[in-house]
């Protein structure tokens, strides 16, 4: 019951939030009152206005997109265009919305995962070694705040190739968290655990897989889905800066030609792939949980 | 004037000189004074006894060299000036010279130029000052850089914000925030010749900022900076949203003024150079076919779309046609508003170089002419103006009028030194 409500009231404030930008950017249709010829005539080479067939004048739909702000219809029709034209490549820097989804989710991904597993491997060895993970500690306290944009120049001056720079500053984004938390976690098992493995004398590699990581499993998922949200939020941006086709891309390009209605749809495409993501991740997450 | 040369011997003829230049170039000064002493043809038949120059004839002289690599990617900036870059692949320039090669957008300049030393791109749109700079190590890593063909020449202006209609002089324009879209741009020494010939000193009487040409409009817009010297079509566009008004066009500061240019490393030239001279009659073939007004529609529909200018057609033809709304109610007509003419003229390297040394972007001595003919390649760009039967020079410098002042060549320290508006040490 609580749950439709709070349903209802999503869709209301949509509805509201939609009818408000509607009549905030609508425009008076076009009156030539008190116009001479000339006037219209430079009007219309300007691209202001449009000529009917009937010989009349319209404010030109071209122009309604970098007039300000755009209504959400004009998004809308944006939206309907590049919907229609997602798989399609028209040369080397037109491509479809879904190609342009497709390279930035793999971006995204690669940089990830690489960095989770990087991050695991040395998160784990840090928390088993006191000594070490006090020496270590500072540098990645010192480090993790660091924007990870802020390595992109030297990034792509030592690799010299802009799509690895940009794995790598997703890469760069997601490899802190992970490894602070997890050396946290690992750190913090329950002694009594380490103690069982050892009188059982289990082997390393069944220390590691039936006691270690299961044991520092929650801590380790909440790094990851720290990562993973300052990957995410990096992977844009590092597009935008390298030129790179994608989702990050797109809004420059739309920007570029002062095309409001596309920023506006690039952004909701990048909102969009976040909420996908987040939500499979959570799923995935989900998964590794134990009891005491 | 030289008696005329069958094509043949004046190819030969070419072939000895670049020759002979090369081995001058690469003499130290002492062994350059006897070489030179020798004189031409005694110095030829000098060098053709270790050098096969016969064969290094045939070889040159062999215009349909298989390519060595057929794929390219050549860089651009979304604007008007890469119009013979960008309209060579919707047009079929490069397929005609038997080369598949696509454009690929940038966003930026400092992003074209990391793409250019990074070999993402094979030859990339620059603007004329950029190869020099980056020759020089000026504001990057120093990476020996040719510059084949200018693209395009005029093509650039002074836009307003619609509220200073009544600005009629640059002193004028004192206290005002200018945008230009990079440091070592034409844009830059235009309007700073500008300002400092009207008495404004553009490092202490004026802000200027680099902006990309975009953000130039949207900043004008929201009337945080009054106004900005941009390659088109951002002056037109200004126009085109009721923002701005065309000041002035650089054409009128410096007619036939080079604006953006075709560059190459050096080291794709040496590497590739059957796909570098595929590549470099291309862009000359382009270059010549867009400087027809007859084609200027043509072209503006072919790189209105989103794959390349992703602008409106209606502001591109104005910009292109020269027929266009200058903001303040009139309509004007300048067809050469943009025009295109390839050949890298050394004069214009040295002009460049001596405004560089104005304002503080180079310190201490340059050596002007070596580094213009190191970088603008003048005499390869005609021979192939001459091959695909364009129009030839018999000279690589010339006198340029700026603002009614003549910069002669022959003197770029001197001219640097007349100026009383400077940022040098």
């Amino acid at each position: 019951m609580a749950g439709k409500d709070t349903w209802l009231i999503s869709v209301t404030l949509l509805i509201l939030f939609l009818v408000v930008w509607h009549v905030a950017t609508l425009q008076k249709a076009f009156d030539p009152k008190g116009l001479t010829e000339e006037q219209l005539q430079l009007m219309e080479f300007n691209g202001d206005i449009v000529r009917n067939p009937d010989g009349s004048y319209a404010w030109n739909p071209e122009k309604e997109k970098v007039k300000g702000v755009p209504g959400p219809l004009t998004v809308l029709e944006k939206t309907r265009v590049e919907l229609g034209e997602a798989f399609e490549k028209k040369g080397t820097n037109d491509h479809g919305i879904a190609w342009l989804v497709l390279y930035t989710v793999t971006r995204f991904a690669a940089g990830f995962l690489a960095a989770s597993v990087v991050a695991i491997i040395l998160g784990v060895i840090l928390g088993l070694n006191k000594v070490l993970y006090r020496a270590v500690n500072p540098y990645i306290q010192i480090l993790k705040p660091i924007s990870p944009l802020a390595w992109m120049p030297l990034l792509l001056y030592t690799v010299r190739d802009p799509k690895w720079t940009a794995v790598l500053v997703v890469f760069m984004a997601a490899v802190w968290p992970t490894l602070a938390t997890t050396a946290f976690g690992v750190n913090s098992l329950r002694k009594d655990y380490l103690h069982v493995a050892a009188i059982l004398q289990l082997s390393w590699i069944k220390r590691l897989y039936k006691v270690i990581l299961p044991g520092a499993a929650p801590t380790i998922v909440n790094g990851l889905r720290i990562s993973f949200g300052s990957a995410l939020v990096a992977v844009v941006p590092a597009e935008m800066l390298l030129g790179e086709l994608g989702v990050g891309y797109l809004s420059w390009i739309e920007w570029n030609n002062l095309d409001i209605a596309g920023v506006i749809f690039a952004i909701l495409v990048v909102g969009a792939v976040g909420v996908v993501l987040d939500s499979g991740f959570n799923k995935l997450a989900g998964l590794v949980t134990y009891q005491e | 004037m030289e008696p005329k040369l069958t094509s043949e011997q004046y190819f030969e003829k070419t072939v000895e000189r670049s020759v002979v230049e090369a081995v001058l170039r690469a003499a130290g000064p002492s062994r350059r004074q006897f070489l030179a002493g020798l004189g031409g043809a005694a110095l030829t038949a000098l060098i053709a006894e270790v050098l096969p120059l016969g064969k290094l004839t045939a070889f040159a002289a062999d215009p349909v060299g298989k390519p060595e690599k057929k794929d390219l990617s050549v860089g651009f900036i979304p604007i008007t000036c890469a119009t013979p870059i960008i309209m060579a692949e919707p047009l079929g320039f490069y397929k005609k010279h038997g080369l598949n090669a696509s454009v690929k957008r940038a966003a930026g300049w400092a992003m074209v130029r990391d793409w250019a030393i990074n070999k993402e791109v094979d030859a990339a749109h620059m603007l004329t000052p950029m190869p020099l700079a980056i020759t020089l190590g000026a504001g990057s890593v120093p990476v020996p850089f040719y510059m084949p063909a200018v693209e395009n020449i005029n093509g650039q202006a002074i836009t307003l914000h619609i509220k200073h209609k009544d600005v009629k002089t640059a002193a004028d324009m004192k206290g005002f925030r200018f945008c230009v879209p990079f440091d070592y741009s034409m844009h830059n020494y235009l309007l700073r010749y500008f300002l400092a010939d009207g008495g404004v000193h553009p490092d202490k009487d004026v802000q200027i900022r680099v902006v990309p040409p975009p953000e130039m409009v949207a900043n004008l817009k929201a009337g945080n900076v009054n106004g900005y010297l941009a390659p088109d079509p951002f002056n037109q566009r200004a126009v085109y949203e009721n923002v701005g008004f065309i000041y002035k066009l650089s054409k009128e500061i410096w007619d036939r003024h080079p604006c953006c240019a075709f560059t190459v490393s050096k080291e794709f030239a040496t590497t590739y150079p059957n796909t570098f001279g595929a590549l470099f009659r291309a862009i000359v073939d382009a270059t010549h076919y867009a400087s027809n007004p007859a084609h200027r529609k043509e072209i503006a529909a072919a790189i209105a779309p989103a794959n390349y200018l992703n602008q409106p057609v209606t502001v591109l033809e104005q910009v292109l046609t020269g027929t266009y709304a200058d903001g303040l109610g009139g309509i004007k007509k300048v067809p050469d508003r943009i025009d295109f003419d390839p050949y890298p003229w050394h004069s214009m390297a040295i002009w460049i170089l001596t405004q560089m040394r104005r304002w503080g972007h180079l310190k201490g001595d340059v050596n002007y002419k070596a580094v213009a003919e190191q970088v603008y390649l003048a005499a390869d760009c005609d021979r192939i103006a001459k091959e695909l039967g364009y129009p030839t020079h018999n000279a690589t410098a010339m006198k340029h009028t700026i603002m009614g002042k003549v910069f002669d060549p022959s003197q770029p320290e001197q001219y640097v030194k007349s100026f009383k508006i400077h940022s040098m040490a």
